[in-house]
C-alpha cells in the first residue's frame, strides 16, 4: 500500500468509530472549523469553484516539489470535506496525487456529496486539485528538459 | 368535519417509510407531491393492460385509452370550472404550458416595443420563456415588485399596465415565499385595458379550489406532479376564443388536419396544441389524482392547511434566530426561512439525516433571493397529508441543527 493510500485508510478508520450520521457531520463541522480560511486574496472569483448550493475556493502552490493547497467553503460541512481533501493531498508531489485514486470519500459514505448533481463545488474541486498537480508536473518536466 | 389524516396518510404509501432509520418527514411538496395509491395503481394498470396510442388507432385498446384520456380532460375541465373541454390542453407541465403561450401568443400579438409584465416573485419558468419572447420580438420585460412581506406592490400596477403591455404573467402563489397573489384584482385591472393575463397556478391548485371562470383569466397553467399526479404532465387552460386565434406551438402528429408538402392544415382545439404522442398515462393519472382530491374535499383541505400553517408559523416564531422570508397575510403552506448565519446547504444536509426532507437554495427564484440580499433559504412546503407532529419534528430538527452548527 502506498503511503498515500495508507493516509486514505487512516481517514476511513477515523470515521468508522461514528455509527450515527450526525456524529459524522459533527466531526466534519469540527474539521471545517479547524481549517484556516483561505488567504483573502484567493477568496475571489478567480479561485472560486461555483456550485449552485455552496461555494468552494481553491489555490495551490508548488514548494520544493510538493503541492501546498489553500482552500475554503462557505458551507461548514463542505469545508469539513475540503479539510479532509487538503489533509490528504497537502505536501504531496504531483505524481503522488495523479497516480493514486481517491477512494476515502466512498469509504466514509460521503460519495453523494461528490455527485455531479449535488452542485456543491466539491467534485469540481477534486478535479481542480488534480489539474493543479498536472500543471505543476508539466512545469517541472519542462524545467528538467531545459 | 375535518380530515381523517391517518386514513389520508395511508393512501400515500411512500409516507410510511423510514430514511436513515428515522420516519420520513416529507416537507418538499413545493418541489413535487407524493402520489396516492389510486394514482400508482392507475399508472400500473394502464401499462399492464391498456397501453395503446390514443386518437388514431381503430382497435379496441386504442379506443379504450382514448376514452380515458378524453375523460381525464373532462375531469380537468370540471376541476377548473372551464366552459369547454376544448379549453384544456395537456402539456408536459406548467413549464411546457407557459412556453406554449409565450410562443403562440407572442407570435400572434407581440411585436417590437411591446411590453410583457411579470412579477418579481416569479419562478424562473415564468421568467425565462418571456425573456426569450422579448429577445425574439424586441419586446420589453417589466416587473411588478413586492414589498418586505412578499406582497405585490399593486399601488403601481396601473403605471405598469401601459398601452404597450400585451400580457401579464403572474403566479397565483409564490413557490418561495408562499404569498397568494390577488390575481383577480390584477386580471380586472389588466382586462380594463384590454391586456391578456396568464396565471401560473403550479403552487396553488394543490391547496384549494380554483375557478377560471370566476377569475376570468385568459390562461391558467399547472403541473400534474405538484397535485399528486404523475410527473411529465400538465395543463394549459386557455379561453377558447383566444386559443382559436393562436398559431400552434409545436408541429407534429395529431395536431394536423391535412398534410401535404405544399400545405398543412391544423387540427381543431384542443388537439392543435398537442403535437406528437401525448403523455396519456400522465394525463389519465392526473385525472385520477383530481378525483381523489375531490373525494377528500377541496374545502376541507384548504381549511386543514390553513390551520396547519398557523401552527407552523407559531412553532417557527418560537425558534430564536430563525427568520422567515415572506410574511404575506394571505398565504399557502410554504415557509422559507434562514437560521441566523447558518448556510442552507449545511442545514439541509443535517435535517436530511434526521429524516426531514426540505428544500434548500434559491428555489428557482433568484430574483426573490436578490431582493432580500441572500443566497437562498430553507423551505418547508406542506400539503394536507402533513401533520402537526411532523412540524414538531421539524422544529426539534431545526433546534438540533442550530446547536450543531453554532
Amino acid at each position: 500500500m502506498t503511503e498515500y493510500n495508507k493516509a486514505q485508510q487512516d481517514i476511513v478508520d477515523e470515521f468508522s468509530v461514528f455509527e450515527d450520521w450526525l456524529d459524522r457531520y459533527n466531526y466534519l463541522i469540527e474539521l471545517g472549523n479547524d481549517l484556516p480560511g483561505i488567504d483573502p486574496k484567493y477568496r475571489s472569483n478567480e479561485y472560486l469553484i461555483n456550485g449552485c448550493q455552496s461555494k468552494v475556493w481553491l489555490h495551490a502552490d508548488l514548494v520544493d516539489g510538493r503541492l501546498i493547497f489553500n482552500a475554503d467553503s462557505d458551507a461548514i460541512i463542505v469545508k469539513g470535506i475540503v479539510a479532509l481533501l487538503v489533509k490528504l493531498m497537502n505536501e504531496r508531489t504531483p505524481s503522488e496525487i495523479l497516480e493514486n485514486e481517491l477512494t476515502f470519500i466512498d469509504g466514509i459514505g460521503l460519495r453523494q456529496n461528490l455527485s455531479p448533481t449535488r452542485s456543491n463545488g466539491l467534485l469540481a474541486m477534486v478535479k481542480k486539485m488534480r489539474l493543479y498537480a498536472m500543471a505543476y508536473q508539466a512545469k517541472e518536466n519542462q524545467n528538467k528538459e531545459s | 368535519m375535518g380530515l381523517n389524516i391517518k386514513q389520508i396518510r395511508s393512501d400515500f404509501p411512500i409516507l410510511s417509510q423510514q430514511v436513515y432509520k428515522k420516519p420520513l418527514v416529507y416537507l418538499d411538496n413545493g418541489a413535487t407531491t407524493q402520489k396516492p395509491q389510486v394514482v400508482i395503481d392507475t399508472i400500473r394498470e394502464l401499462q399492464e393492460s391498456q397501453n395503446s396510442s390514443i386518437h388514431r388507432g381503430i382497435h379496441y385498446l386504442s379506443e379504450q385509452m382514448t376514452g380515458r384520456y378524453e375523460a381525464a380532460r373532462e375531469t380537468v375541465r370540471a376541476f377548473l370550472n372551464a366552459d369547454s373541454a376544448n379549453e384544456i390542453i395537456f402539456t408536459s407541465g406548467a413549464t411546457g404550458s407557459i412556453n406554449t403561450v409565450a410562443f403562440s401568443f407572442g407570435e400572434k400579438y407581440v411585436s417590437a416595443g411591446d411590453e410583457i409584465l411579470i412579477s418579481e416573485m416569479e419562478h424562473h419558468s415564468n421568467i425565462v420563456p418571456w425573456q426569450m419572447l422579448c429577445e425574439r420580438k424586441g419586446a420589453q420585460l417589466k416587473v411588478i415588485p413586492f414589498n418586505e412581506n412578499g406582497e405585490l406592490k399593486l399601488e403601481i400596477l396601473d403605471e405598469l399596465l401601459t398601452k404597450r403591455t400585451k400580457i401579464v404573467a403572474l403566479s397565483h402563489a409564490s413557490n418561495s415565499m408562499g404569498t397568494i397573489n390577488p390575481v383577480k384584482e390584477v386580471i380586472e385591472k389588466a382586462h380594463a385595458k384590454d391586456i391578456a393575463v396568464l396565471i401560473d397556478g403550479a403552487q396553488m391548485v394543490q391547496h384549494g379550489e380554483v375557478d377560471v371562470k370566476e377569475l376570468d383569466c385568459d390562461f391558467y397553467v399547472f403541473s400534474s406532479h405538484k397535485i399528486f399526479g404523475p410527473t411529465g404532465s400538465g395543463v394549459l387552460y386557455g379561453k377558447e376564443s383566444l386559443l382559436e386565434e393562436l398559431p400552434p406551438y409545436q408541429g407534429g402528429g395529431d395536431m394536423v388536419d391535412q398534410v401535404s408538402f405544399e400545405r398543412t392544415t391544423y387540427n381543431t382545439l384542443p388537439f392543435k396544441f398537442e403535437a406528437g404522442t401525448s403523455n396519456y398515462t400522465g394525463a389519465i393519472g392526473l385525472g385520477v389524482a383530481l378525483e381523489y382530491l375531490h373525494s377528500v374535499g377541496l374545502e376541507k383541505i384548504a381549511s386543514y392547511e390553513k390551520e396547519l400553517s398557523r401552527y407552523t408559523l407559531g412553532k417557527l416564531a418560537r425558534i430564536d434566530r430563525l427568520k422567515i422570508y415572506g410574511n404575506a397575510a394571505n398565504r399557502i403552506s410554504v415557509f422559507s426561512f434562514l437560521l441566523q448565519n447558518i448556510h442552507t446547504y449545511d442545514a439541509g444536509l443535517i435535517l436530511d439525516k434526521m429524516g426531514i426532507a426540505v428544500r434548500t437554495g434559491t428555489h428557482c427564484t433568484q430574483p426573490v433571493m436578490d431582493h432580500f440580499g441572500i443566497d437562498g433559504t430553507i423551505r418547508a412546503s406542506l400539503v394536507f397529508y402533513n401533520t402537526r407532529e411532523e412540524i414538531d419534528v421539524l422544529a426539534e430538527g431545526i433546534r438540533k441543527t442550530m446547536e450543531m452548527l453554532s
